[in-house]
């Protein structure tokens, strides 16, 4: 059995990407995502791997771009001002269908915000962020254990479907420590004959680019890209379930928000109200179907976000507003209470009695 | 006998340049030194945004093209991936000096092994023809039609005199093409700049003073005057760091 050992969120994803062979980091001091860049200082120079503290977010990002071109794993982490920074390197990442790992700890905005917790970067992780059409794989981990876990999984995904994805956690989770057992060392990367790595005059050089000047050249390339954001909204949205048997009611919450409203679910069965918890783990692909299929069933939805409510739009979108969809939110850094939660589903159901 | 071949390093695809730029005896020179140092087949080249964009349809190792100023960024991220790689930039004015002055001061205080090509024209050239970071004082460009004010917009930045007076770059050297001595003397300082990388020494930048007579308005030939009447009286040429050549005087 793998060892289990106590940790931060932040030192988690660190060791889980070191684990997951990945040799190249850069980053640039932000609260409250600093742990990972600091972990990564201390470890990084005995392992033969790269710490770099880069000039800027935006400087990290162009880094990250240039050890994604070679297809080794590279890694960068940040929280909400400074990934907004790093949008232009996200579109050029994504516009050469390279893989990377993105980790944003999420806190308060717009502007310089706060340095608490927050989910109110949803919309521009999952809706592209920078420029240009595109998508991130976007992860959203509830627990120390899940973000080890969806750093490996976050690095084989990018690298199977040539794409970057985004570790999406919030100041909580980077901070709160849990028990953690770590996973085993396992590379499994895929061939990657688009890498530059030097021709060793036995190929044609490689060239890794966003620009097709060519009007139709760039829109073949746009459409096949979504050709294949097509296969991964088929194959790997994914989603936990909890108490949607007989649910009437089903609240919608991940990340730090989920652990909150699980809570307050167990506490609603207790008082008799048949209400379940879905819980989007991936938030790109979003689990649409499920949410459809719960449409069916359930009387009404509840999206517990710490967001001015941003999911809640995918939710009807999921639904074709089939059912209302009620939010429950706390914003700047605070966090709903399993109360305030339960207050919220208790006026749902007697609303819609 | 052969006495004139195309380097190995270029491809045969045929460049984009205007006539009567420099673009394409720089692209040259640069290749002359891979093919001297024979390391074209693990060299991996930067494109800037410019005028030079398409530069990785010209070199023949492999190219990444990266973002607008962010080129000694993406170097440093394929250094730290390929340390025994060859690595360097290929970047204009505005993308080097302006939007990406951060990436080149940083990359250059850590002397990061990687060589850089900074082609200094005084001007936008892709855009067509704008006031760039080291446009002369008074130089009529598009965005300062009434000549460059210093008043207003500042003067002109002299990269190889800032960089020089940081401790990490091994060699800055200042060189123009605008004649076949001038031309030579940069062949020698681009393949220098190479030679370091392979020699683990170091961050080398060599600025090459050249031309635009498109958007400086000129004939190609007046172009080549101008930068010797008011570019390099601004611009000397010469060597400003070369961190082995003092450590053996001492």
């Amino acid at each position: 059995m793998a060892e289990k050992v106590l940790m931060k969120g932040n030192e988690a994803i660190a060791e889980a990407a070191i684990r997951a062979g990945c040799r190249h980091y850069f980053g640039y001091p932000i609260t409250p995502q600093t742990e990972v860049a600091a972990y990564m200082a201390k470890r990084m120079p005995k392992i033969g791997g790269t710490f770099l503290q880069a000039e800027s977010e935006i400087s990290a990002i162009n880094m990250v771009y240039g050890v994604a071109g070679t297809g080794k794993r590279v890694m960068t982490s940040s929280s909400s001002p400074g990934i907004s920074l790093k949008q232009e390197g996200i579109s050029y990442i994504a516009g050469a269908d390279l893989p990377a790992l993105i980790v944003n700890v999420q806190r308060g905005g717009p502007g310089l915000g706060g340095i608490q917790p927050s989910q109110s970067d949803y919309f521009q992780s999952t809706k592209g962020g920078g420029h240009g059409d595109y998508r991130l794989i976007v992860l959203a981990p509830e627990s120390v254990q899940e973000m080890a876990d969806m750093t490996a999984l976050a690095f084989e995904l990018a690298e199977k479907y040539r794409m970057p994805a985004m570790l999406l956690a919030d100041g909580t989770m980077g901070q709160m420590m849990e028990p953690v057992e770590l996973p085993e060392e396992n590379i499994n990367t895929v061939d990657m004959p688009w890498a530059v790595t030097g021709t060793e005059m036995k190929r044609e050089h490689n060239i890794i680019n966003s620009l097709y000047l060519k009007p139709e050249e760039l829109e073949q390339k746009n459409i096949e890209r979504y050709e294949r954001y097509k296969v991964i909204e088929a194959n790997e949205a994914r989603y936990e379930s909890f108490m949607m048997d007989d649910a009437e009611y089903c609240v919608v919450a991940f990340g730090i928000a989920a652990r909150v409203a699980k809570n307050a679910v167990v506490a609603a069965r207790k008082e008799g109200i048949k209400v379940g918890m879905i819980r989007p783990i991936t938030l790109w692909p979003f689990p649409k179907e499920a949410l459809c299929a719960a449409a069916d069933k359930v009387k009404a939805f509840i999206s517990v976000e710490l967001s001015m409510g941003q999911m809640i739009e995918d939710i009807r979108l999921a639904t074709e507003c089939k059912k209302p969809v009620e939010l429950c939110n706390r914003v700047g850094g605070m966090i709903p209470t399993p109360e305030e939660v339960l207050a919220k589903i208790r006026e749902v159901k007697g609303g819609s009695n | 006998m052969v006495v004139f071949e195309k380097p190995k390093s270029l491809t045969d695809a045929p460049l984009h340049y205007c006539p009567g730029c420099t673009h394409g005896i720089i692209h040259r020179l640069v290749a002359e030194a891979l093919d001297t140092l024979g390391v074209e087949g693990k060299t991996i080249g930067v494109a800037p945004v410019g005028c030079s964009v398409m530069a990785y349809d010209y070199f023949a190792c492999d190219m990444v093209e990266a973002a607008h100023g962010r080129a000694p960024a993406v170097a440093t991220g394929l250094k730290r991936a390929f340390p025994e790689n060859v690595i360097f930039t290929y970047q204009g004015d505005g993308d080097l000096a302006s939007i990406g002055m951060a990436e080149t001061v940083h990359a250059a205080a850590r002397n990061e092994n990687i060589t850089v090509i900074f082609v200094n024209n005084a001007i936008y050239g892709m855009t067509g023809g704008q006031m760039a970071p080291t446009s002369l004082p008074g130089q009529v460009t598009q965005t300062s039609p009434y000549g460059r004010d210093v008043t207003t917009a500042g003067y002109p930045i002299r990269v190889s005199e800032m960089l020089s007076t940081l401790d990490g770059p091994e060699y800055i050297e200042r060189v123009a093409v605008n004649n076949v001595k001038n031309v030579k003397a940069a062949g020698k300082a681009i393949l220098k700049a190479f030679k370091n990388q392979v020699e683990g020494k170091g961050f080398s930048l060599i600025e090459v003073v050249s031309s635009c007579p498109t958007n400086w308005g000129m004939t190609p030939q007046k172009a080549l005057e101008w930068i010797d009447e008011k570019m390099i009286p601004y611009y000397p040429l010469g060597v400003y760091k070369d961190k082995s050549a003092q450590k053996e005087e001492k």
